[in-house]
Order: C-alpha cells, then sequence, then structure tokens
C-alpha cells in the first residue's frame, strides 16, 4: 500500500479526524538526502481532530507522530504538520 | 547525570546556553530546508542561539530523538526546554508566541 494511505488509516483510527489531507511534497526534495527514487518520503499533513482540544502544539504533534510511530521510523524522512480543533478550522 | 552518556552531553549543551538549536548543518549553512527555517526565524529575531550539527554526531542524532521523544530534526530548546519542531517554531513566530516565549524568559531579541 502507498504510504500516503497508510498516514491516512492510522490517522483516521488514532484521532476520527474531521478533515485530513495528506500531501506527498517528495517531489520537492528530489535527489535531497532521505528522498527515495519511488518517491513517498517527505509528507505534508493537515488535521482537523477534536482530540487535540486543549492540548498544546507539542502534545498535539507528540500525538500525530505516536500514530505513526512505524511509519517514522522507516518510510517517512520528513512530515510537516497543521494540526487544528474544528473550533481553530472555523475562524481560519 | 544519567545512565545515558549520550542525554548527558545534550543536558549538557542544553544547560551551558540559554538557546540550543539541533539541526542539520550549521546556521551558516543549514544542509536540509527545515533546519533552515528555524535559523531563518531566530536570525530575523536577532537571537543567540547555538547549533548543534546532528549529520557530525550520530549519537546526538539518534540520541535527541529519544531525549525528548520527538521523532524529528529541528528541535529547539529554550533555557534547557524542549520548544518544538519546525512547523511549531514557524507557528509560533507567525502568531508572535515565539517573541513572547523569548520576552517571559528573558532572552534578548529584537521585533
Amino acid at each position: 500500500m502507498r504510504v500516503a494511505n497508510i498516514i491516512k488509516e492510522k490517522l483516521t483510527e488514532a484521532l476520527s479526524p474531521i478533515d485530513l489531507d495528506v500531501l506527498d511534497e517528495s517531489h520537492k526534495h528530489a535527489g535531497h538526502a532521505g528522498s527515495r527514487p519511488e518517491g513517498e518520503s517527505h509528507f505534508n499533513v493537515k488535521i482537523v481532530s477534536q482530540a487535540f482540544e486543549g492540548k498544546s502544539r507539542v502534545e498535539r504533534q507528540r500525538l500525530v507522530y505516536q500514530a505513526l510511530s512505524e511509519e517514522m521510523k522507516q518510510d517517512i524522512h520528513a512530515l510537516a504538520l497543521n494540526t487544528m480543533t474544528p473550533k481553530e478550522q472555523e475562524k481560519s | 547525570m544519567s545512565d545515558n552518556p549520550t542525554f548527558d552531553r545534550i543536558n549538557d549543551e542544553i544547560s551551558d546556553t540559554d538557546v540550543v538549536l539541533f539541526m542539520k548543518g550549521t546556521p551558516m549553512f543549514p544542509q536540509c530546508g527545515f533546519s533552515a527555517a528555524v535559523v531563518g526565524a531566530l536570525s530575523q529575531m536577532q537571537v543567540k542561539f547555538k547549533g548543534v550539527n546532528v549529520l557530525e554526531d550520530m549519537e546526538i542524532r539518534e540520541g535527541i530523538k529519544a531525549f525528548s521523544d520527538w521523532p524529528t530534526i529541528p528541535q529547539l530548546y529554550v533555557k534547557g526546554e524542549f520548544v518544538g519542531g519546525c512547523d511549531i517554531i514557524k507557528e509560533m513566530f507567525e502568531a508572535g508566541e515565539l517573541q513572547k516565549m523569548f520576552d517571559d524568559k528573558g532572552i534578548e531579541h529584537q521585533s
């Protein structure tokens, strides 16, 4: 299965997001350390979940990293994160 | 002192200097876009900081991830406390929160 799909599946299971975007940005890093010829190493994730309510930025990202701990060790070289609660999304 | 000599070295780094950035490359020559972004924010605020190049030290490179329970680099520490990685520093900078944190901790900065 493609890495982006695994990310989506794991985050959906762990955090029940109401909005989730997983962008593969590996092409921007082609040839750079950590990039792989088949792509799928650099990702940008936007996730909106109630689970982030009342949590600091560090705590939110830790939740995401924990859900993806296996992938962070192997497939994912870089993960840019934007974490929001449903309330914050309404305001933005 | 802990049982882990790498953690001891990291503790020394972050207690010796108020603002420490564990990064890939050096502040003059960052070797990763994410590290460069944090260097950019700190430089724009004219904050004095020390860059620790994890590419030159495999023990620190792996150790820092376990130390903070944070799987990515860069990592910014202020007065011994982990503040965040690239996304968090950028968000805090744009929201003016980074400036406020430096004020609160008594760290000199511009703008």
